[in-house]
């Protein structure tokens, strides 16, 4: 252990720890803005610089370790006024325009600007130019840019992509895209996970909210919503509501209160993905072909598999995500039940999700219509829908039917390791034809970033591994390339956590928040009535009145792509 | 009122020069991959401040110039851009009225054409080309050596695991301790602050203090067999990293012992042979085969071939340069190569009451003539053409030489060798020059209208290079320039599958530490094209950085014997640090792998 002062208080960490989290570890906040634990300690905006006893010049907390017997300051006035100077250059740089930021109110230089008192703008402002096709689904402001260089880091660390980079050095040294190219001729997943790691509002999603409230204004539509397992786990951050009021019904409420037609879930489709995607693996396995099938459901996944190893996307399960699923069943078999025209649904998905703006565009994913799902929102952009109403307020509702039954098997998809949780589940019931304990798969969940389990169904084993995180996925491919390892199945989401820690998600800087969010899922998971997807009774229905059986020939046009003729 | 006066700096010019000195030695340390775009707008920025403001091209010209230049950095610019800012400095160079303005101007059309596609990249997609190099030191050093971290480890007294890790980048840690040129001190970012630290100083103080350190153990066998010509640092260092990528090495040596040019070449005073042998002794510990006092013949050559799966050549550059002046015939007329490829042999020459003449200005010019001084010659002259500043031998390589009593006689070049009546050596005449205009930044030197001098001696050393003696392989069809062999930037021989080569066989005479950066890069590459992509792990992790460095603190130099002590015997001359010393100097690096763009993407390459 090591032994220092820091502001009068002794304070004793481990050896190695920085002065920042000493400092915690005493109950001493020192402002960060750069600084992302283990990412990004790269002492850049050096706003948490602090003065040492016997030091010449002030030191960074988040890059500096602390070391026995040092004496730390933390506010002297000489500390304060590095901080405002350093903070007054950063808005130097940064186009102030936060009315109309994305990030108002939640922004870590806003937070750390009024933290210290900064009552003027001394130095003359130039933030960079930048031009950028705003009809991508990320969007990126370099005026609003600060060059802490978090998303440079995020991309790369956990990503593997390296999506961002500094450019140019001294004054003109920027943050952007790689080799000065157009994002979208780079190998951009789309997973969003630099946005939110962007303390301020340079990197965000494009904005459709506008297309909602048009199609909720036009009696010729029938809109209807779909809300995705994860965004009930984390909505209540973006209506700023307690998570214990947040509930899912409260959800469904608040969503109901736009004037939207109906809301319905992506469990529910989760369910039948399940169906169609379990169906296949049992296939697969049967047919002993080579290698593992991959999940299908993330389109970030598809776009990295596309993008980093083509010949791979052969390997990936044909089912369409849950959310094409529903797209396609509520223009095709819902239309029918309503007995309108599929043009007059407009159908709304409300994901965790960055990447889910570009599938809903893919062209083949769309089968039943010119589109399947007319327009994606993010969980962030249903907070912004939702900020002229009191939600908390709102009593409790339920979701509407039939495509809103769904059971525990499709809320955990919004988790890592649920849709491989939610598929074993009733693997083992189509293998064995009896059900198994609901939780008898439950050693997949976790944050751990590269799971592996081995379960003996009947005379099967079954091998699999689950990975969240674009760079733990190219961990697991180089393995499994060079033959290191073999699974029957693996579960990949773009994000670390899956959907739950997803790109659309709420931000709350320096929180990596999907574990407790998928937790939250799990919850729900053990309080629902029917935990099986086999057993959702208005999938069985679908099958039965339209559908067939999993795999028919109408479930394949419907429910099924092939990811190799996507475009990027 | 004082017809003239005595003229005193003001206040503000003084702190102007040590403005300008500051420049100067931060811009000897300029960043490595610095925006060169960037660099020359400052440039420019500094000129025009220097500017009288008479004359308009100076005063208006370079002005403009600047603000094109910052319209493209802010990406702004247009192509024509170029052609203006060509134009424009054409002019500013041809009608400027003083070097303030036409030497600016000159500069930034030279810069135009040499990074045109940086600006390009500026212009057309708002991109830099440039990259920043975060650790400036493990740059400037040829094999890439992690310089902080073994800094940091010396400073905890790890020793040995300092020179584990010196080892990972480079197999001769002592022999480098002793006689590396050390580019990494030249590009040092503590010269910002004072000076550079004292990095070989600080490898020495590891290698004096880590006793014996074995190599680690080689990666399992493959059953491929490499054939590497040449047994100087160039292929011992390919053998070394061969055999831990788990390859059979054989190295064939022309001389009785291994070491090349470090044995034959360098004198015992400055490498003695127990840190030479410390070295060798490590790679031969790694299970490399070593066979000497072998030539390989052209036949051989082929057979190597057919034997082994891989060959690299590193035959060096032994061949000498003759002074090409009549009368060089006489006897005890000598090459450089001569006299220390015989001293490599422990076979001294008798130069005792002699009086010798060593032609050259370069590091084998000061090891001839400390040589001869050893071997107790009355008198030694160094003669060179140029000036003493413009020798290309280190700076204190000459001074010692200079405090052993060997006397520098430039401005000299030979003319004739006179004989005596038995055909020996009885003076060197040499023609007095005059420093003319620069090429390659030296000023040429131009004969002077003065008499010829007369240097009587008895022996004469000519110091004036080396070339490579590739008849061999050119009769074998290896390609060749200027009896140079040719390889790519991988070692890799054009049209001879298999074959490598590197070192001073290719690049012409140069330093040890340039022969281990083409060993190691034949070695990775020989390893890539017999099918493996083998990694080496890094041996140590490094201790955390400190906190900020301190002020500003002296360098500390080695010291040496007392030049009259050292001057009569070939005992290692350079001392150690002491552990005092060696804790201040190592507290004087900045750990630029932990501040500044280290932080970011300093860190280090954990394999390579």
């Amino acid at each position: 252990m090591v032994k220092l002062t820091i502001d009068g208080r002794p304070v004793a960490v481990e050896q190695g720890t920085t002065i920042l989290d000493a400092a915690k570890k005493a109950g001493i906040d020192i402002p960060t803005l750069c600084y992302l634990k283990e990412l990004n300690e790269i002492g850049a905006c050096r706003v948490c610089v602090v003065e040492i006893e016997g030091q010449e010049r002030l030191s960074a907390a988040c890059a500096t370790v602390a070391e026995e017997g040092m004496v730390v300051h933390t506010s002297t006035p000489r500390v304060l006024d590095a901080r405002r100077i350093n903070v007054q250059l950063i808005l130097s740089q940064h186009n102030v325009s936060c009315t109309t930021c994305m990030r108002n109110g939640n922004c870590k230089l806003q937070k750390v600007a009024l933290d210290l008192n900064l009552q003027e703008e001394p130095f003359e402002k130039k933030p960079f130019s930048s031009k950028w096709d705003k009809t991508f689904p990320l969007i990126r402001d370099g005026s609003r840019c600060i060059q802490c260089l978090r998303c440079v880091n995020v991309c790369e660390k956990v990503q593997s992509l390296g999506v961002w980079s500094l450019t140019g050095t001294g004054k003109h040294a920027r943050v952007e895209v790689t080799g000065g190219k157009s994002i979208r001729d780079v190998n951009c997943a789309l997973c969003g996970q630099c946005i939110t790691h962007c303390p301020v509002g340079a990197l965000t999603v494009r904005d459709d909210t506008q297309k909602v409230r048009e199609a909720i204004a036009d009696p010729s539509k029938l809109v209807v919503v779909q809300v995705a397992p994860a965004v009930r786990a984390a909505w209540g951050d973006a209506v700023d509501l307690p998570a214990e009021a947040a509930t899912e019904k409260r959800m469904v409420a608040a969503i109901r209160s736009l004037g939207v037609d109906y809301v319905f879930d992506t469990d529910f489709s989760a369910d039948l993905t399940i169906m169609e995607e379990g169906s296949e693996l049992i296939e697969h396995i049967k047919e002993g072909k080579e290698g593992p099938m991959f999940t299908s459901c993330c389109p970030g996944w598809v776009r990295f598999l596309k993008l980093e190893y083509p010949h791979l996307v052969r390997k990936l399960s044909t089912a369409k995500s849950p959310q094409q699923m529903f797209g396609a069943v509520a223009k095709s078999y819902y239309a029918q039940l309503l007995g309108v025209e599929p043009e007059r649904i407009f159908c709304v998905s409300v994901m965790p999700c960055s990447a889910k703006k570009y599938e809903c565009d893919v062209s083949t994913v769309n089968d039943a219509a010119a589109k399947d799902v007319d327009v994606v929102l993010t969980t962030r952009e249903l907070g912004r829908l939702l900020r002229h109403v009191d939600v908390a307020a709102l009593p409790e509702e339920e979701f509407d039917q039939p495509l809103g039954t769904a059971t525990g098997a499709g809320v955990i998809f919004g988790a890592t390791g649920g849709v491989m949780e939610a598929a074993l589940r009733s693997a083992y019931y189509l293998l064995t034809g009896r059900n198994p304990e609901a939780d008898a798969f439950s050693e997949v969940r976790g944050l751990e970033g590269w799971k592996e389990a081995s379960f003996q169904i009947r005379d099967k084993k079954l091998k699999v591994a689950v990975v969240s995180g674009l760079g733990n996925a190219r961990r697991l491919i180089e393995a499994l390339e060079r033959g290191e390892v073999s699974y029957d199945f693996v579960e990949v989401m773009a994000c670390p956590g899956g959907c739950a820690g997803g790109g659309g998600q709420p931000i709350r800087d320096g929180q990596e928040l999907a574990g407790e969010r998928g937790e939250r899922l799990y919850t729900l998971d053990r309080s629902y009535a029917l935990r099986f997807s086999h057993e959702n009774p208005a999938v069985g229905e679908l099958y039965k009145s339209y559908l067939g059986a999993p795999l028919s020939h109408r479930a394949h046009e419907l429910l099924h792509t092939e990811q190799e003729n996507w475009e990027l | 009122m004082n017809r003239i006066e005595i003229i005193h700096p003001s206040g503000a010019e003084q702190k102007v020069s040590s403005l300008y000195a500051d420049l100067a030695r931060r811009g000897a340390v300029a960043p490595a991959g610095n925006c060169p775009v960037e660099q020359s707008a400052a440039f420019l920025t500094l000129c025009v401040s220097q500017s009288c403001g008479k004359c308009v091209p100076c005063r208006v010209g370079l002005n403009q110039m600047s603000l094109i230049l910052n319209r493209i950095l802010e990406g702004g610019g247009e192509l024509e851009d170029l052609d203006t800012l060509e134009r424009l400095a054409r002019a500013i160079r041809d009608s400027a009225d003083c070097p303030i303005g036409y030497e600016a101007a000159g500069s930034l059309l030279e810069s135009l054409q040499s990074f045109r596609e940086d600006f390009m990249a500026h212009i057309q997609s708002n991109h830099c080309t440039a990259t920043f190099v975060p650790v400036p030191c493990k740059l400037g050093c040829p094999a890439h050596v992690d310089i902080p971290e073994y800094i940091a480890l010396v400073k905890e007294k790890r020793y040995a695991d300092a020179v584990r890790v010196i080892r990972y980048d480079n197999p001769f840690p002592a022999a480098c301790a002793l006689v590396c040129e050390h580019p990494c001190e030249n590009v040092c970012r503590r010269n910002m602050v004072d000076d550079a630290v004292n990095i070989r100083g600080i490898k020495r103080m590891a290698i004096d203090n880590a006793g014996v350190v074995p190599a680690p153990a080689p990666l399992p066998a493959t059953g491929k067999k490499v054939a590497v010509v040449g047994g100087g640092p160039s292929g011992l260092t390919a053998a070394y990293f061969l055999q831990l990528m788990g390859h059979q090495v054989t190295v064939f040596e022309q001389r009785k012992k291994l070491g090349g040019m470090m044995r034959y070449g360098i004198p015992r005073y400055r490498l003695p042979e127990a840190y030479l042998s410390a070295d060798i002794d490590a790679i031969l510990g790694t299970g490399v085969k070593a066979e000497t006092g072998v030539s390989i013949t052209g036949e051989r050559y082929e057979q190597l071939r057919k034997e082994f799966d891989a060959v690299y050549i590193a035959i060096g550059a032994h061949a000498a340069n003759s002074l090409g002046v009549p009368g060089e015939d006489a006897g005890n007329v000598l090459s450089a190569v001569e006299l220390l490829r015989a001293m490599g042999d422990e076979e001294k020459l008798d130069l005792r009451g002699k009086r010798v003449v060593v032609v050259g200005g370069g590091n084998v010019a000061m090891d001839c003539t400390r040589t001869a001084m050893r071997l107790g010659a009355k008198e030694v002259k160094c003669v060179y053409r140029r000036r003493q500043k413009d020798m290309t031998a280190l700076p204190e390589e000459v001074e010692g030489a200079i405090a052993e009593s060997c006397e520098m006689v430039t401005m000299m070049a030979p003319v004739r060798v006179e004989k005596d009546g038995d055909g020996n050596v009885a003076a060197l005449i040499v023609q007095p020059q005059l420093p003319g205009a620069y090429d390659r930044g030296r000023p040429r030197p131009v004969k002077a209208e003065q008499e010829e001098v007369r240097l009587e001696c008895d022996v004469i050393v000519a110091a004036i290079g080396q070339v490579v003696d590739s008849a061999t392989f050119a009769e074998r069809g290896l390609p060749v320039n200027r009896n140079n062999l040719k390889s790519d930037a991988g070692c890799a021989v054009f049209g001879s599958e298999a074959v490598f080569a590197g070192g001073d066989a290719v690049s012409g005479p140069s330093t040890v530490i340039r022969a281990v950066e083409a060993g190691k890069t034949a070695a990775a590459n020989i390893d890539a094209y017999l099918g493996f992509h083998h990694v080496l792990e890094r041996p140590v992790a490094i201790p955390d950085a400190p906190r900020t460095a301190v002020g500003p603190c002296g360098r500390i130099n080695m010291a040496e014997r007392p030049a009259g002590e050292r001057k009569g015997d070939f005992a290692l001359m350079e001392i150690c640090m002491t552990e005092q010393e060696a804790r201040q100097e190592c507290s004087r690096c900045l750990r630029c792998d932990h501040h500044g763009m280290g932080s970011f993407r300093g860190g280090r390459d954990k394999k390579w």
